[in-house]
């Protein structure tokens, strides 16, 4: 068996990468269903019901979505530039403190003003709890992945201290939790039934400036530089370090909104469970968009109908949850491996 | 000659998708000659010895041995077969003695002591033998270039080789260093071996061989007697057509364009420079020869912009040189052709008009509100440049990975010589292409000496800077010597510069120039 380079790759080739992948996750899962000793035609259709099949399944997979846009325009935005961010998880905590030192009774402003203003700095702490790591790469070439990737338990740890403390919000009857958002800061809901809030129209409005900046601004076509090739990037006059930087600032204030939209707009207030590793789901988000801001958001909300419809389906057929963790992982393997392919051919040898 | 050739290739075919690298090649090797294998870059050279090595597999045809099948695929059983290949770039361990490294690898897994007595008598003999002469127990960090080559042939005969493949073998040498290594090769087909010699300069080929195997796209297209060979034929036949690399005209130099004192870079390394004075003129080439890794490199990261960790002074046009800001020195009127076109020159999955906007992005041409690219514009002035520079593409919006290497080097002409720069630094510009991007390259640079562009030219290739340069200085170990009209030093002298034997006088050197 040899492995070669194709020639061209055509782009419907390269456009069409995601979708076998995705097919091929589901036949993955598929045996793993009938393992588990379940019809595999029901168990899928219950799965799309519980995600699509009414109003409120609709309501909560989008809702669900809100987080993963952000998270994956994190992680493609950091991706493109080959700067490694692993900790969404951390910088999406980061927002939410933010948010909950704000937004809890310390500042007031009128709603058009607050929710604003809970969106900047939560956008800024997520920005900030980067500087360390992209310091740490551009000055010491200290590795990214391992730094971003640990910072998410140091600050997931001072989450933990702080609403078991300081910030314990009194009237939560001993549940480890910080005092709720004040009304001016949350963010509104966009129909009259159901969860899903204003988020929704931030994370799409995100996903087409940071499409727009990829795509026809300086400071895009510098984060694509440097990510594909720093050397040239540097010898054409581009500061890759100053580039790097600015990135993870776009990367971790995207993520820490997340906080904010989940904390603002969901929750209502902080706990340690407000995400359920949103961002390490981000990763895979951004890599079933290939890196595609506009594509961020439809593998946002599939990601997010396969937990959703996975929650469902799990209960009506008694298979574990974690079908959906299973689905979710094979179908970024599956990513990868059909994107190797639309570029590499293999031939078989006789 | 009647005898079973000691090496045969019958119709080896390799094809890489549509491209076929190696198309129907038939070849034999006898004992005692040196067949020289000529070729562009690109003509199939390499992977013709990578079949043979079995790092690739022939899709047709077959590799005899004395005659015997030679299993393709597999590395080991070419070495058992007493083929050994010396490599353009070492492949030696730096931290341990020649010895070590000559016997790398060929003790036995299980002996716990390696047998160093009889591995040095082994090697004492083959030393002198040959004429290979190299201290075994010398640290090959210490070693200069010509020793390390010597070491890797030892390498090669210490595996009983029987078959010695040296590819561009006299890349990195000075031309002393070459004529050394000539009589080697001579001393070891006298001992019986045969010699496969790749290189694509002619007057190596016709000084070193017995026969001549021209190879072009994929093809043989001749087996010639080298006696019998001329070099204009070898030329004809390796690129297809008749081969006129441009020359120099005589023009006056004009005003002072470029001033570079006492330009010294801190630390002790070959590549640190050492206070070094240059001028360039209008209408002025001047070359730099030296042995790769002699502080070029450093000097021309200065002049682009890369660094600015220096002392000295670097003077354009009168004005300082804004050091360490690329962008700031091509707008102030300087084309840069890099080394290495793939690793520097162009961002391949980009497309050819976002290659070509990358050193003035935010110039008014391109840029809106100071960070909007204006596409329309840029995609024009793209146009206008890929139809000027003759860019073979599809158009601005293709894919720059798809360039080949000559039209890739063409779309960095355009984006360096565009904006008609007073100074051009062009470090190996043809390096790698095919002859007929080597013209057209050279003409570009001619192009621009003619309208009054000063011209750094930096190159390995000595044939090419004596064709192509007014004044021509040498570098070696980070010191430059002075830059003299070219013709007043000979290559022999110039190689024993190269060597770092210093800026010396012309009659004590007792080597004549090697027939050029």
């Amino acid at each position: 068996m040899v492995i070669e380079p194709r020639e061209t790759v055509s782009v419907w080739r390269a456009g069409l990468a995601p979708v076998w992948a995705i097919l091929a996750s589901l036949v993955v899962c598929a045996m793993l269903i009938s393992w588990a000793g379940a019809s595999i035609p029901n168990a899928y259709y219950l799965l799309f019901k519980g995600a699509f099949g009414s109003a409120f399944a609709l309501n909560e997979t989008l809702t669900r979505s809100i987080p993963l846009i952000f998270t994956g325009l994190a992680v493609s935005v950091a991706f493109r530039a080959k700067f490694y961010n692993i900790g969404a998880e951390g910088q999406l905590y980061a927002g939410a403190l933010a948010a909950t030192f704000f937004g809890t009774g310390l500042i007031t402003l009128p709603p058009a003003l607050m929710v604003p203003f809970l969106v900047l700095t939560g956008a800024l702490a997520g920005g900030a709890l980067l500087i360390i790591p992209v310091l740490l790469k551009t000055h010491l070439k200290v590795d990214e992945v391992v730094t971003t990737l640990l910072l998410n338990f140091v600050v997931l740890l001072v989450v933990s201290y702080l609403i078991e403390g300081p910030w314990k919000d009194p009237a939560s009857l001993g549940w480890p939790q910080a005092a709720s958002i004040i009304d001016e800061g949350v963010l509104p809901t966009l129909l009259a039934k159901g969860r899903l809030h204003f988020g929704l129209i931030i994370a799409l409005f995100m996903a087409v400036i940071i499409w727009l900046m990829m795509r026809f601004t300086v400071q895009g076509y510098e984060i694509r530089a440097v990510g594909h090739n720093a050397k040239a990037a540097e010898f054409s006059g581009i500061n890759v370090n100053r580039t790097v930087i600015m990135t993870a600032m776009i990367s971790g204030g995207l993520a820490g909104i997340a906080g904010v939209s989940e904390t603002a707009g969901l929750k209502g207030y902080l706990t340690l469970d407000l995400s359920p590793g949103f961002g390490y789901t981000g990763i895979a988000v951004a890599m079933l968009a290939q890196l595609n801001p506009l594509a961020v958001v439809p593998a946002a909300i599939f990601l997010s109908a396969v937990y959703v419809g996975a929650d469902a389906m799990s209960r009506a057929v008694n298979i574990p949850t974690y079908i959906a963790d299973v689905l979710v992982g094979v179908s970024i393997l599956a990513v990868l491996c059909s994107v190797m392919l639309s570029q590499y051919r293999i031939r078989w040898r006789t | 000659m009647s005898k079973t050739p000691v090496l045969e290739f019958r119709g080896v075919t390799k094809r890489f998708g549509t491209l076929t690298a190696n198309d129907n090649v038939s070849l034999t090797l006898h004992q005692g000659e040196v067949l020289a294998l000529l070729g562009e870059n690109g003509a199939g050279k390499t992977t013709l010895m990578n079949i043979l090595f079995g790092h690739y597999q022939a899709d047709e045809g077959e590799i005899l041995v004395d005659g015997e099948t030679l299993p393709p695929g597999s590395t080991q059983s070419a070495i058992n077969a007493g083929i050994g290949m010396v490599h353009q770039h070492f492949t030696l361990a730096d931290n341990l003695s020649v010895l070590e490294n000559i016997t790398l690898g060929t003790e036995s897994l299980w002996s716990l002591r390696q047998d160093q007595a009889k591995a040095r008598e082994k090697l004492a003999a083959m030393i002198s033998d040959y004429g290979l002469v190299v201290d075994p127990d010398a640290q090959v960090s210490e070693l200069s270039v010509g020793e390390r080559q010597r070491v890797e042939i030892l390498k090669a005969l210490y595996r009983d080789a029987r078959i010695l493949i040296l590819d561009e073998p006299t890349a990195v040498l000075t031309p002393q260093e070459a004529e050394r290594l000539f009589a080697t090769l001579k001393s070891i087909t006298e001992k019986g071996l045969a010699i496969i010699f790749i290189s694509h300069k002619l007057h190596e080929i016709l000084a070193v061989s017995n026969r001549i195997a021209v190879l072009r796209r994929g093809a043989i297209v001749g087996t010639l007697e080298t006696a019998v060979s001329k070099r204009e034929q070898l030329a004809e036949l390796m690129v297809g057509r008749m081969v006129t690399r441009p020359r120099l005209s005589a023009i006056e130099p004009g005003e002072l364009v470029l001033e570079v004192r006492d330009l010294s870079t801190s630390g002790t390394g070959a590549t640190e420079l050492k206070q070094v004075d240059l001028t360039l003129h209008q209408h002025e080439i001047v070359g730099i020869a030296g042995v790769a890794g002699n502080g070029q490199g450093t000097l021309a990261d200065i002049l682009s912009g890369l660094r600015k960790d220096f002392s000295g002074t670097v003077q354009l046009n009168g004005q300082m040189l804004k050091a360490g800001n690329p962008r700031a020195i091509v707008a102030s009127g300087v084309g840069r052709i890099p080394e290495d076109r793939h690793a520097r020159g162009v961002v391949a999955d980009m497309d050819i008009w976002e290659n070509l906007i990358s050193e003035d992005i935010r110039s008014d041409e391109v840029c809106r509100a100071g960070f909007i690219i204006d596409g329309t514009s840029a995609r024009a002035r793209a146009e206008k440049q890929i139809e000027k520079f003759d860019v073979r593409c599809k158009g601005p919006d293709a894919e720059t990975k798809l360039l080949s290497g000559g039209n890739m080097q063409k779309l960095i002409l355009a984006r360096a010589l565009s904006n008609t720069p007073s100074f051009i630094l062009a470090n190996q510009p043809v390096r790698g292409l095919d002859e007929g991007a080597i013209a057209y390259v050279q003409e570009q640079l001619l192009e621009a000496r003619k309208r009054g562009a000063a011209i750094l030219l930096v190159s390995e290739d000595l044939d090419e800077l004596m064709a192509l340069t007014d004044r021509m200085a040498v570098m070696s170990h980070g010191t430059l010597s002075s830059a003299l009209p070219t013709g007043d030093r000979t290559i022999a002298e110039i190689g024993l510069m190269m060597a770092g034997h210093g800026d010396q006088g012309q009659s004590n050197m007792g080597i004549s120039a090697n027939g050029h």
